[in-house]
């Protein structure tokens, strides 16, 4: 029997703190672990006792690079309780402009991720400044649409991270006029920027490993989700919001501060890729028409093609913003007051990284009992151990120690795992 | 411009090699390090003027790594992370914390007023799995700092005025006032005072650029206590304006609950509920 240990301290390029365990014996995987240890926060406890109306400004602090996605579907499951009948709420100037804050979400994510932190995997750098000295172009254009995405949330929050200008039953204010006219003119600029990010990435020299998984997100009638009322996946799940805690189950193990989730106990990816797989019949024309142009073909179940798909989600949210900072015009008030009431609020949006659902009891005082929050890194470690499994044995395990290293890291970085919703350092521990 | 109390670099001819920075991350949202990843060009320019020796999320990783500058995000909540900083504290020459949860303990500071063990026994079925302590501490808890960055989170012109007063061989000075000031030097309305909305400007020190009232809403307190804040005054202030006790109390459990003067204030006001005795009498 041959067995070997190798450690790397830290994976870099993440968000979170965590660890990848991979034992080889004779030549097989014996076992693999991605281990999750960022602290514990218990979000879920501390929200017990605080009131609906503050929900917004808690459950931001869940994840600095995502705020509005909490706040998103915080504000949905507590509006859905009060006001089921989703064809009269939010009002459609909310909707709208809630959509427009979310494209700036998943615009300056999704840019930090292709740049900051995935593009230097398939370009051979250690870090995006180092790539920058070979690629300053490609980085500035990223790093532009970044900027562009935080100008958009602020547009709204008055600051990027942890903005605050979203409340129950639509913003605190509304933006002014001239003001969303200036961001019109960048967003309108920034299109022909994004295009060419989609081709980049189209052109990137990114591994091609087809394997087998289950997407899952949210599905709307008309719209790319962010929010929505049903779920779908690509074996055949369309249920509503409500349901969710019915399909999925989490369970923890225990290797990780994060509980797995499973979908009728089978591991399923959320995400980009998983969105654009489910969703690519929703995408703007125009994007459409891009990705017919340069050959990239949906649905894909090659992994490494997230990054395309985050660089056309980044274009579908350009224009989205374009066209809707074009139309802008204020309302007063930006908010439409809502009668709480007792009972079960549940709702979910599309976070850039997938599906984030949220679940609170609230009692006649409006006050939390209970709350529960399932964040996408979480139900995605189950597809990432699969994935990692299957790529590991791949490239072969009789590979050197630093190339399993390496793509054991990128195959990780490719999820965009936030294990701040979860973590920043992964420790590879390899025992062969 | 006042000198540094101690000279942000060791070396004495600094021109001869640039100053190092690393950037530490313990429990917290990331949201305070995107004031260096949301920085743009100045990324580029932080990149070009310092030797950037840990900073993992930017893809630079040795954490043992001698440093001239450390700014630090995250509380303190793990047996690990207790070890940790003060591993931190030996390799660098000026410990920044940054951010609410490094200078306060963050919202993961409820749990200092509560039963730890129970919150955890509920969020994990098996919680001897999970490591954790039973508070969330600020970073100056556990080791001396050099200057505290307050917010949540904190902003990118708070961070890289720092990092340029240091490079000028000068001490960069931490906001004083509170978020009132700021207010009026904007010509805000007083939403307290116009709206009776039970804000926290009057206690809070600024450095956000008073967002909040901005936007025709009450503050609540993310860049936690300023010097000599009237907290009991503004949280009778609050009771006046009709809030009951839970409210006021809830008014000051938010990213700076963990800050004395806030504790204090939830201490006082807060009625005891299942799930909020205090633990620790």
């Amino acid at each position: 029997m041959t067995e070997r240990r190798i450690e790397v301290p830290v994976l870099a390029r993440v968000e979170g703190e965590g660890a990848l365990d991979v034992t080889i014996r004779d030549g097989r995987i014996a076992d693999l672990k991605l281990r999750i240890f960022e602290p514990p926060r218990l979000f879920e406890q501390l929200l017990v006792g605080h009131h609906y109306s503050e929900i917004p400004d808690l459950v931001a602090r869940i994840c600095g690079i995502c705020p509005v996605a909490y706040q998103m579907s915080g504000l949905h499951a507590v509006e859905r309780l009060f006001a089921p009948d989703p064809d009269a709420w939010p009002l459609p100037w909310v909707h709208r402009m809630r959509r427009l804050f979310y494209c700036g979400e998943w615009i300056q994510s999704h840019a930090l991720h292709i740049h900051l932190l995935a593009a230097p995997d398939f370009l051979g750098f250690a870090s995006a400044p180092a790539m920058a000295v070979q690629y300053g172009a490609e980085v500035r254009r990223g790093l532009a649409l970044q900027g562009l995405g935080n100008r958009i949330i602020a547009l709204f929050g008055a600051r990027s991270v942890h903005p605050v200008g979203a409340r129950l039953g639509g913003f605190w204010r509304a933006p002014a006029r001239r003001d969303a006219d200036r961001l019109a003119a960048e967003a309108e600029r920034a299109i022909p920027q994004a295009e060419a990010l989609v081709r980049w990435t189209a052109g990137l020299p990114l591994p091609a490993a087809p394997q087998a998984f289950n997407c899952v997100s949210l599905r709307h009638p008309v719209e790319y989700p962010m929010m929505g009322e049903r779920i779908v996946s690509e074996s055949g799940l369309d249920i509503a919001v409500d349901d969710f805690e019915a399909q999925v189950t989490e369970h923890q193990v225990p290797h990780s501060t994060a509980l797995h989730g499973l979908l009728a106990g089978e591991p399923y990816l959320l995400g980009p890729l998983a969105r654009v797989n489910l969703n690519h019949d929703r995408l703007h024309p125009r994007v459409t028409a891009l990705l017919g142009d340069i050959g990239v073909e949906l649905p894909s179940h090659d992994m490494f093609q997230s990054v395309v798909a985050r660089a056309v989600e980044i274009l579908q949210a350009v224009i989205e913003a374009a066209e809707i900072l074009s139309e802008y015009a204020p309302e007063e008030p930006a908010y439409a007051e809502i009668a709480p009431r007792a009972g079960i609020a549940r709702g979910a949006s599309e976070a850039p990284r997938g599906l984030l659902w949220h679940r609170y009891d609230l009692d006649d005082a409006g006050l939390i009992t209970h709350a529960r929050i399932v964040p996408p890194t979480s139900q995605n470690q189950a597809r990432i151990e699969a994935d990692l499994a299957a790529t590991l044995t791949a490239v072969g395990l009789d590979a050197d120690d630093a190339t399993l290293r390496q793509t054991g890291e990128m195959v990780i970085r490719n999820y965009d795992p936030c294990i701040s919703c979860a973590t920043h350092f992964l420790r590879l521990t390899l025992h062969r | 411009m006042t000198t540094p109390p101690k000279p942000p670099f060791a070396d004495p001819a600094p021109h001869q090699r640039r100053p190092r920075l690393a950037v530490h991350k313990f429990s917290s949202c990331d949201g305070c390090q995107l004031a260096l990843l949301n920085a743009g060009e100045g990324l580029l320019a932080v990149a070009a003027h310092f030797d950037i020796v840990h900073f993992a999320e930017a893809g630079v990783v040795d954490e043992a790594a001698e440093a001239d500058i450390a700014l630090v995000e995250g509380s303190i909540s793990t047996p690990d992370e207790r070890e940790r900083i003060r591993a931190v504290r030996e390799h660098s020459r000026w410990v920044i914390p940054i951010g609410a949860c490094a200078t306060a303990g963050g919202p993961q500071a409820h749990r200092n007023l509560a039963h730890a063990e129970s919150w955890l026994a509920s969020a994990y079925p098996q919680p001897e799995h999970v490591t954790a302590l039973p508070t969330a501490t600020a970073i100056s808890a556990h080791v001396p700092v050099e200057l505290e960055l307050p917010g949540c989170p904190v902003s990118t012109a708070q961070v890289l005025t720092a990092l340029t007063s240091l490079l000028a061989g000068a001490s960069p000075r931490p906001e004083q006032d509170k978020v009132c000031l700021e207010c009026k030097r904007r010509g805000q309305v007083c939403v307290l005072v116009a709206k009776g909305a039970p804000c926290l400007g009057p206690v809070t020190v600024t450095g956000c650029g008073a967002l909040c009232p901005g936007l025709g809403r009450d503050c609540y307190g993310c860049y936690g206590p300023a010097e000599n804040p009237e907290v009991a005054t503004l949280a009778r202030r609050f009771r006046d304006l009709g809030l009951d006790a839970d409210a006021v109390a809830r008014r000051f459990a938010y990213q700076n609950i963990g800050a004395a003067p806030f504790t204090q204030a939830v201490r006082d006001w807060r009625r005891p509920a299942v799930g909020h005795g205090d633990g620790d009498d």
